[in-house]
């Protein structure tokens, strides 16, 4: 009998989802749990774990496409089962915790395991003790026993089961690499497991949501992938806040918002040019670095759900009047939850501004697989040595984080060095655009 | 000094001395934390065993005794004509078994340093209790607080009159006087167990149900021997019938009965259930949340309310209200509250009327099953082929087994017949653990005695 796998329920009220890439070609035997599909909405891009193993029949989607909650994705031939057979079982190491992991869990949840009985789960008070103690969610867990039990076993071998990070996850969209490069060795940190907090008092579990477990896969990535050096620099902004101030009516008057992020935004752009190695992509598989030959900043905002980080295009093009009234516009409809898929995407350097928040200097993580980001601090009034003189001038405290495998100290800080010199010589930014 | 000033503080203070309440208390005294329990009567034991489970129990026992010697005449044994004083049965009831018990409560709160204040507790806020106790006035102020407020029983609505003639099962409890003709309102286990205490010491008994059968939504082939019992004990039983007016006539009470007309009765007990007392003890003044049927306090599986620094157990919490569910919810509140990984996650709850013959059961019904279109095998054990039912001159009961068709696993299980609320415990135990019809048909059980029907059961099931 051949089965039908739908897009599944998203959570967080999302309808549709584009698909990103299929993982699977018809005709693969794939396994339970092993990586479908990529989709993104416009919360987040997910990998869809297939529910159940077998051969691909059809594949009813093509990357790009979008498609409703509910819509057939894939297609399973004869003879596919939720239950694996022994060896596939085996080489699954741990199907049981797939639903536990990141990825997409209102995904994996519907597609349950077609032939589990009815009722409550079976597994005897003290195994449901085990499966607290050590996070084991038991409706995920296939229970070995007799008439389908869980034993203490299977919740052992749920919680220690490693989880293979899918490294297959780009191989079917990916193109050979060209020429003699090599791929990077894969970083395969697995975190240890937690103590038991519970011995020290009470706990309580939340889980995360979809937005916050984007947000930490994200980080963990770039942080775990990226060796990520920060250069600190000041640019002196007095006279750009002159200009800021002087314009702020005049703005107003065409419906902007004249706002520093805005001539951060075109300095970062203006000076992305001349270091055209902070507007790229390191592709470890490939060895090799993608260039990117336009201009796209994120700006990273805080909306109450958590951060996310819209996307301005063509920043290097524009003028700042009109970087402006897009980034209120994008800003506005981020925080309201309305950003589209096309605001998220396709960002090459990303710059972001706690000052409003206050603080002396911030050190970002790198919006992976961006090469760099620019964190701006609050401008300060601060006293200044000119000519023998102490006078108070505004400063702006500039961390720039950069991947060092792309960039040496010494290009972060020439980098760095042109955007300060573009803040602090404002009537540059009108005329070199 | 003022009084009111006069502040403790505890990890846990848990109000209400009930069977949720004092077995929270144990358990954090058992696993370190220092406990309080906040009690109106300064007593543990609660409605459980001061009106309700344990007086009734006794008093059934007594109908017991009186049901068998009337038997024994058919074995040819007869005892004459029973001679029953009040006074001292009263006294037995009151002092042998619910004294004796409460005094062993407390001796275990002094053993495990739980201490009991008097007083009404009510919540000053998420972190104090006021205690009102007469003119005195004590603050606790608690890391974490328990409640246990349990439930009391609902009033008729709309039948308006107050007479001490209409009673609810608290007061029916206190055994006033046998009345001559007595009307139950309510075919539940309260109003089935206290007709049959009432009827069997000599009371005429009618008995009104609303619904169209005694103890709705229990599977009805398990019902019907104790249908067939009360039929002949009581004097009448209305089904699908409303009572809709009480009033005082004389030295009785006249009932307006939805179909039968007026009729007079010397008692009244009111059995229509019981409601959640959540309300004056000040949970407004904190996070708590109450659902919006019922007015139970709001809790997940740990016991916890929406309140992080307050716990709840027991019927406040919702159905069923039984004391052994609030025993279960208590130990797991404390345990939580001692940071183990405990949960209330039981599968199984049995519940037990304690009818001549006794009905019990325990996870899945039949009747459930059939409404959520399970696929499950059914068995059905006639106590008619037990030796032990045949010994005992009461072929009347049946065992019954519900099994997940597929797996086999033990579901649910439903006895009717003498000692079914013993038999029920093997049940849970088999429904809890997950164990297969397989592993019950194989459970050697001994011979004879009526555990054997779920063996027989099981074995039936398996062909």
């Amino acid at each position: 009998m051949s089965r039908t796998f739908s897009l599944p329920d998203l959570g967080e009220g999302l309808t549709e989802a584009e698909i990103v890439a299929v993982l699977v070609r018809e005709g693969d035997v794939i396994r339970e749990d092993a990586p479908l599909l990529e989709v993104e909405t416009d919360k987040a891009q997910v990998e869809i774990p297939s529910p159940i193993g077998g051969r691909v029949e059809k594949v009813h989607v093509t990357p790009g496409q979008t498609v409703k909650v509910g819509a057939p994705l894939v297609t399973f031939g004869e003879g596919s089962a939720g239950a694996p057979s022994a060896p596939a079982r085996a080489a699954a190491a741990a199907p049981a915790a797939a639903p536990a992991r990141a990825a997409a869990p209102a995904a994996a949840a519907p597609p349950q395991a077609p032939d589990r009985p009815a009722g409550p789960v079976a597994a005897t008070p003290a195994t449901r003790r085990l499966a607290r103690e050590l996070g084991v969610d038991l409706k995920a867990v296939r229970g070995s026993g007799p008439g389908g039990r869980v034993l203490d076993a299977d919740v052992r071998a749920a919680a220690g089961g490693s989880r293979a990070p899918a490294p297959a996850a780009g191989t079917a969209t990916r193109p050979a690499p060209a020429g003699p490069a090599k791929p990077l060795a894969s970083v395969g940190l697995e975190a240890p497991p937690l103590p038991r907090f519970e011995q020290w008092g009470p706990v309580e579990r939340a889980p995360l949501s979809h937005l916050r477990r984007t947000i930490a896969e994200r980080m963990t990535l770039s942080a775990t992938l990226i060796p990520h050096v920060t250069h600190f620099d000041r640019a002196d902004i007095t006279d750009l806040d002159a200009v800021i101030t002087r314009n702020l009516e005049a703005a107003r008057a065409k419906g902007v918002t004249l706002t520093l992020t805005a001539f951060l935004l075109k300095a970062a752009a203006l000076a992305l040019l001349r270091h055209p190695t902070f507007n790229a992509s390191l592709d470890p598989a490939a060895g090799e670095l993608i260039l990117k030959r336009y201009c796209n900043l994120g700006v990273a905002v805080a909306t109450e759900r958590g951060l996310i980080v819209p996307v301005l295009r063509e920043i290097d093009r524009k003028p700042v009047l009109e970087i402006a009234r897009e980034l209120g516009a994008l800003a506005q409809r981020a925080r309201e939850g309305k950003a589209t898929l096309d605001d998220l995407r396709g960002g090459t350097f990303t710059v972001t501004n706690i000052g409003a928040l206050g603080g002396t200097a911030a050190i970002p993580i790198i919006n992976y697989p961006e090469v760099a980001i620019l964190g701006v601090a609050r401008g300060r009034l601060e006293p200044v040595v000119r000519q023998g003189q102490i006078v108070p001038r505004l400063l702006l405290p500039l961390t720039l984080t950069f991947d060092h495998r792309v960039a040496d100290g010494v290009d972060g800080a020439r980098f760095a060095a042109e955007i300060v010199q573009l803040l602090e010589a404002p009537e540059r930014l009108l005329w070199e655009w | 000094m003022v009084m009111g000033d006069l502040v403790d503080e505890v990890d846990v203070a848990v109000l209400g001395g009930g069977p949720g309440g004092y077995s929270a208390a144990f358990r954090c005294a058992e696993l370190g934390l220092e406990a309080v329990v906040i009690d109106a009567a300064q007593r543990l034991g609660g409605a459980c065993l001061f009106e309700g489970c344990i007086p009734s129990k006794a008093l059934l026992h007594v109908a017991a005794v009186l049901s068998e010697a009337e038997r024994a005449k058919e074995l040819g044994v007869d005892f004459g004509e029973p001679r029953i004083s009040l006074d001292p049965l009263r006294k037995w009831k009151q002092e042998r078994v619910v004294g004796k018990l409460a005094r062993g409560l407390t001796g275990v709160a002094k053993t495990k340093g739980v201490e009991v204040i008097g007083g009404r507790g009510v919540f000053e806020d998420s972190s104090t209790l006021r205690i009102e106790a007469g003119e005195t006035l004590r603050k606790v102020r608690f890391k974490h607080a328990i409640v246990a407020t349990g439930s009391r029983p609902s009033g008729l609505p709309g039948v308006g009159a107050r007479s001490e003639r209409i009673m609810d099962s608290t007061a029916a409890l206190e055994l006033p006087d046998i009345p001559e003709r007595l009307l139950v309102i309510g075919g539940g286990y309260i109003g089935l167990e206290m007709g049959t205490v009432y009827a069997t010491l000599g009371s005429r008994v009618t008995l009104v149900e609303m619904t169209d059968g005694l103890l709705p939504g229990v599977d009805r082939d398990l019902v019907q021997p104790l249908q067939r019992r009360v039929d002949k004990l009581f004097a009448a039983i209305h089904l699908k019938t409303r009572v809709t007016g009480l009033r005082e006539a004389g030295a009785g009470i006249e009932a307006e009965l939805e179909g039968h007309g007026a009729q007079r009765f010397d008692r009244v007990l009111v059995a229509v259930g019981r409601q959640a007392q959540s309300d004056g003890i000040g949970l407004e003044a904190t996070r708590v949340r109450l659902t919006e049927r019922g007015r139970f306090v709001r809790v997940d599986d740990r016991g916890r309310t929406d309140d992080p620094r307050i716990y709840a157990v027991g019927d406040v919490t919702g159905e069923p209200m039984l004391a052994h569910r609030a025993m279960r919810q208590g130990k797991v509140a404390a345990e939580v509250l001692a940071g183990r990984p405990a949960a209330f996650d039981n599968v199984a709850i049995p519940a037990v009327v304690f009818t001549d013959p006794e009905i019990a059961w325990c996870g899945l019904s039949e009747a459930q099953a059939k409404d959520q279109g399970l696929a499950v095998k059914i068995a059905k054990f006639q106590w008619a082929a037990s030796g032990r039912a045949a010994t005992l001159g009461r072929s009347d009961g049946l065992t019954k087994l519900v099994a997940d068709a597929a797996s086999g696993r033990v579901l649910g299980v439903g006895v009717v017949g003498p000692g079914a609320g013993e038999l029920i415990a093997e049940a849970t135990l088999a429904v809890e653990t997950a164990a297969l019809v397989e592993d019950v048909a194989a459970t050697i059980h001994a011979h004879p005695t009526l555990s054997e029907s779920l063996m027989e059961a099981a074995e039936h099931l398996l062909g």
